[in-house]
Order: C-alpha cells, then sequence, then structure tokens
C-alpha cells in the first residue's frame, strides 16, 4: 500500500510542478492545487499507515493497546486541507481579477512590474 | 502571567474583529486600529521585560493545558519577545501612516481588519513553539498579506500579487512536505521536542536523512526570507501595494522567514553544522551581493528598496551561518535595526511620491530646497542601512564582521565590506536624485506635484510624518544607546546558541522531567 501511495504522490508532485511550469494562469492554479494534495497524501503515507486499528481504547482497557493508527496526522491534514481549499478559493478570484485587469492569461505578459 | 504570552494575539485578534463589525464607520474602524495597534505594542513591551527579567529567561505555556509534545505550546525566548516588540512598533507606526495615506475605498474593502490579521500572524509565527502551528501562523500571515497586496485591483498588483502568491504556497507546499517527512521520521513536532530527540544524533549515526529535511526547511524558509536564488517574487510585488502596505510587508515579512530560518538551524538542524551552516554562509553572501547589484541597476524609488531588502536578508543569515554566540547576537541586532530602518525608508518614499507625484527617481528633484526636514529624516535611515556611524547599522554591521573575523572567514567579511559600500553608494543616488538635483521642470510631474501637495492637509502632515519621526528616533536611540541595545542582542544569541535552555523552560512547563 505503502508503495503504491509512493508513486501515486511522485506522480501527483511531477503533474503539479509540471502544470506550474506552463504558461497559462488556469493551469498555474491547477498545478498548486495538485502539489498541495501530493502534500496531504505524503503527511498520511509517512506518518505510518495502520489498517483497521483506530486510535480508541477498547471497553475495560486501561491503556490504546500498541498497534493503532496515528490520528495526529489525520487532524493536521485536515487543517491543511481547510487552508488550502481558503487560499485556492483566493486564487481563483485573483486569477480572474487578473485576467481582466491584464487582458490575458498568459503568464509571459505579466511582467510590466519587472522593469 | 498565563495572559501575558497569547497577548499579542489576542489583541490584534480582538482589534481586527472590532474593526470588522464596524465596517460601516470608517472614523470607528480608525480609532479601534490604532488604538488596537498601541495595545500591541504594550503588551509587547510588557513580555519583553517579563522575559528580560525573569529568572529563567524563557517563557512557555500550554495552550488547553495539553502537555509540551501533544499540545500547542507558545514559547517566548529573548529573540521572540524582540521580534514581537519590533512587530509592534512597526504596527503602530504604520497604523497611523495609513490613516493618513489609505484611500476611503480601501479602507471600506476592509483594510483595517486585514492588516491587523495580519499582524496577528507575524506574532503568531514568533510566540509558536511547534512548527505546524507555525505553518498556520504563516497561512493567517500569507492570507491577510494576499488580499492586502491586491486589494484595489489596479494592474501592476495584480501582476505584482500572482507572483507573490504562487511563490509563498510553492514555499507553503515545500514546508508541508518537509513537515509530513520530519513527523514521519520523529513523531513529534513540537520544537523543544524535536530538539531533544535530534540533539541525541551522534556523528556516527545515519543522518543523511535528517540533512535532507533541513535543506527542505532551508529552502521553504528560504523563498518567504527571499534569500539567493529564490528572492524574485519580492523586487516584482513589493512596489506595486500603496505605500504603509509596502512598508508593513517590507520591515515585518521576510523577516519572519529570517526568523524561522535562525529558529529551525539553532534548535533543530544543529547536527551537522560543517554542511548545513556552510551553505547557509554561502548563501548569504551571494543574497548580499545579488541584491545590491539589483539595486544598483533600479531607478525607481521603491524597486531600489526592495532589492536592497534582499542584500540586508544576506547581513541577517550571515550570522547563522557564521554560528557563534556573537554572530547570532549580531543578527538579532541586525534584525531589529531593519526592520526599523526599512520600513522608514519606505514610508519616506510614500511622502516623496506625495510630493513629486512619482517613484520614478529620474523624474523628482530639489526636496532638499523646498523640505529640509524630510530630507534629514530620509538621511537617517539611509545612512543606517549602509553602516555609517554613530547610527545602528554601524553597529550591527560591526558585530557580524568583528564574529566573521573570529572564525577566520574572510572571504564574507569582505562581501559584507564591499556590499555596505554599494548600499551606501545607492542610498546616495535616491539623496542626488530626488533631493540634491535641480527639480526637472516643464513635465508632467511638475504638474501632478502641484495637484498633490494641494491634496495634503496640515492634519494629514503630522500623520505622515509622526511615525517617520518614531522610527528615526528609534534608529538613533538604538545607534546611540548600542551599549545596552547589544547586550540584550547578546543575551538573546546567547540562548540561541544554548537550545537545552529551550527544551527545558518547554518541557518543564508541561511538567514533563
Amino acid at each position: 500500500m505503502e508503495v503504491i501511495l509512493a508513486f501515486v504522490i511522485g506522480g501527483l508532485y511531477a503533474a503539479g510542478i509540471y502544470m506550474m511550469l506552463r504558461r497559462s494562469l488556469v493551469k498555474l492554479l491547477i498545478g498548486l492545487g495538485l502539489l498541495s494534495h501530493a502534500a496531504n497524501l505524503l503527511i498520511f503515507t509517512a506518518a505510518g499507515l495502520t489498517r483497521a486499528r483506530p486510535p480508541v481504547i477498547a471497553a475495560g482497557e486501561a491503556a490504546l493497546a500498541p498497534p493503532f493508527a496515528d490520528p495526529l496526522p489525520q487532524a493536521l491534514i485536515l487543517t491543511a486541507i481547510v487552508i488550502s481549499l481558503g487560499v485556492t478559493a483566493f486564487a481563483l478570484a485573483l486569477a480572474y481579477r487578473a485576467y481582466k485587469a491584464v487582458g490575458t492569461d498568459d503568464l509571459d505578459k505579466m511582467k510590466s512590474t519587472d522593469q | 502571567m498565563t495572559l501575558l504570552l497569547p497577548l499579542p494575539l489576542l489583541i490584534p485578534m480582538l482589534t481586527a474583529i472590532i474593526t470588522l463589525l464596524a465596517y460601516r464607520s470608517r472614523r470607528v474602524q480608525r480609532w479601534v486600529s490604532v488604538s488596537g495597534a498601541a495595545a500591541l505594542l504594550a503588551a509587547a513591551l510588557w513580555l519583553l521585560t517579563e522575559v528580560w527579567h525573569a529568572e529563567r529567561g524563557i517563557q512557555a505555556m500550554q495552550i488547553g493545558n495539553w502537555p509540551a509534545p501533544y499540545g500547542i505550546t507558545l514559547v517566548a525566548d529573548l529573540f521572540s519577545a524582540i521580534m514581537v516588540t519590533l512587530a509592534g512598533i512597526i504596527g503602530l507606526a504604520v497604523a497611523l501612516y495609513s490613516l493618513a495615506s489609505i484611500d476611503p475605498a480601501r479602507e471600506a474593502f476592509g483594510y483595517h481588519p486585514l492588516y491587523h490579521f495580519l499582524l496577528m500572524g507575524v506574532c503568531g509565527a514568533f510566540l509558536t513553539g511547534d512548527l505546524f502551528n507555525l505553518y498556520v501562523w504563516f497561512e493567517v500571515m500569507l492570507m491577510a498579506s494576499f488580499v492586502l497586496l491586491a486589494l484595489g485591483g489596479e494592474r501592476g498588483q495584480m501582476e505584482g500579487a500572482i507572483k507573490y502568491v504562487t511563490l509563498n504556497l510553492m514555499s507553503s507546499v515545500l514546508f508541508l512536505t518537509a513537515l509530513g517527512l520530519l513527523y514521519g521520521l520523529a513523531g513529534t513536532l513540537n520544537m523543544a521536542d524535536l530538539a531533544r530527540k535530534f540533539s541525541g544524533l551522534a556523528p556516527a549515526q545515519p543522518t543523511g536523512l535528517v540533512t535532507t529535511l533541513a535543506i527542505l526547511f532551508l529552502v521553504a524558509f528560504g523563498i518567504k526570507a527571499a534569500v539567493f536564488p529564490l528572492f524574485f517574487w519580492l523586487p516584482a510585488s513589493y512596489h506595486t501595494p500603496p505605500v504603509a502596505v509596502s512598508a508593513v510587508f517590507a520591515g515585518l515579512l521576510t523577516k519572519v522567514g529570517v526568523y524561522a530560518l535562525i529558529r529551525v538551524f539553532t534548535l533543530i538542524f544543529v547536527h551537522e553544522p560543517g554542511f548545513t551552516h556552510t551553505l547557509i554562509l554561502i548563501i548569504a553572501g551571494l543574497t548580499m551581493v545579488t541584491g545590491v547589484l539589483g539595486a544598483v541597476a533600479q531607478s525607481e524609488f521603491r524597486r531600489v528598496l526592495s532589492f536592497h531588502i534582499v542584500s540586508q536578508i544576506g547581513y541577517m543569515i550571515m550570522g547563522l551561518g557564521l554560528f557563534t554566540p556573537l554572530a547570532l547576537a549580531s543578527s538579532v541586532f541586525y534584525i531589529a535595526h531593519h526592520i526599523i530602518v526599512k520600513t522608514n525608508l519606505f514610508l519616506v518614499s510614500g511622502v516623496v511620491n506625495r510630493l513629486g507625484g512619482t517613484f520614478e527617481l529620474k523624474k523628482l528633484g530639489g526636496l532638499y530646497q523646498t523640505q529640509p526636514g524630510l530630507a534629514m529624516l530620509f538621511l537617517i535611515p539611509a545612512l543606517s542601512l549602509a553602516g555609517l556611524p554613530p547610527l545602528s547599522g554601524f553597529f550591527a554591521k560591526l558585530g557580524l564582521v568583528q564574529a566573521g573575523l573570529a572564525q577566520g572567514e574572510y572571504a564574507i567579511v569582505t562581501a559584507a565590506l564591499g556590499v555596505s559600500l554599494l548600499t551606501l553608494f545607492s542610498m546616495m543616488k535616491i539623496w542626488n536624485e530626488a533631493f540634491w538635483k535641480t527639480p526637472v521642470v516643464s513635465d508632467q510631474s511638475t504638474v501632478n506635484s502641484e495637484h498633490a501637495s494641494q491634496s495634503v492637509s496640515g492634519g494629514q502632515w503630522v500623520l505622515l510624518l509622526a511615525p517617520i519621526v518614531l522610527l528615526a528616533a528609534t534608529t538613533l536611540a538604538i545607534g546611540l544607546g548600542a551599549g545596552p541595545a547589544f547586550a540584550l542582542a547578546l543575551r538573546a544569541g546567547e540562548q540561541l546558541m544554548n537550545p537545552a535552555l529551550y527544551i527545558e523552560a518547554v518541557l518543564r512547563a508541561s511538567g514533563m522531567p
């Protein structure tokens, strides 16, 4: 399972970076989205995958039995997902306004601030 | 005592919420904004004195009383407290300046709440003791800065914002990636706990993965701190928003990246300084040189200043690369000096724009004749930036050079001295073009300038100049009182070089042995 996820994550990073290197504004945003998904999956995988062992203390026990799924990475991912939702929404609005203001979605044309 | 640590977070949050609720009344928003900023400065000064006088030096508290490696920790050592105080000073100065320089349309669309959310994010990043929490504060700060940068929707702002947003989000993704791998490796993200786990790493043990992670963090924070070769977003975006926004960005945002670099590379990744810190030193040298060369080539007031930010970041991380108590103390001193001076220069550029109608140095001129007082107010931070005694920049550079010589790193010392000469050159270029030369006549700009100077009323003048005078006085005070100021920085540097104190303070606060 880890191996499959490793390939999925690698593919997502590669696709994200490829999209970010394109000149179109929309593709840039898709690339950012893919990258943040890849990072979330990476946290999920790197923290270790444990199947069917929820971190719940069974009735009559005093402590957790050792192999259990770590809840913290999932909490981290939830936070990261919420943040990336907000950021993506803002980036989409910004891209639209930039398209309106500049008149094109070609990033190579957006260089009046670099001169 | 338990109230004190979260106070620099609660005050800006409350201020932002109140200004948000009072969105109908511009007058209420403005009053609340300034008094909130003043309260933040007061709380920050209180925190600084408390940390300075405290017996153990470092204050820590656990949010929600969850013990340390599990809950979120707030920590204030001397370095954090100094940074929060600086944020308070800049917060108040720019809040005042905004009253006279931000147009009513921007105020109506939430300038004041965003400004205080930005300050909250900055203070949060300085105070947190947990790496994931640091990521969250980074995002709070970034979200506010994105909107502040884009607010107004002019074409230049949009183009600058696209670059700024893209590269900062890229850096956040790298940071998140590094966090995921670090959690997989160490099983914790509490900084003190991480430091304790990694301090046991003997040189014989395989540390390759830890070093790789260190480099991932270096890249992620390096983008935010705008080091070579990751700084391109900064000069492309910092000159596009209104001056007040530029000034607060220039003063505080990149320094949060520098703060994170110093924190992580003094506390957690100290297992292989021969590689990581030498790399930082090389980056520092290249950052200084490329930044200043970029500045020399520019002829727009705020773009010159933006490139100087990049150059100055090099000095700050030079102290980190040298990695001795004196070097880190000089870095802390340099950051303090730079934040005040750079913000002040941006504020002056705004007044110059008000008077001359443009930021283009070629079209300005003759301001020394009409405004000798303003010219003096420009000279103080400008000469301080270049490092002339007895201003604050001189002592900051002196400390770094001494630390470099003590370590035998002659190449970086040469670079530092050469770059400060070029800094003086480009500050003199601004002086000659904007203040000294005879004004350009029969041009569009003179028409603009008459129009612009008429629109500045007496009350606005006070609001524009008061923060500049305040910051210039602070620069002078740091320079003239360099002894006590440097003693403060030295103690911060010693604390940074002794992570055991930090670890002990955090884990003791949670009752762990």
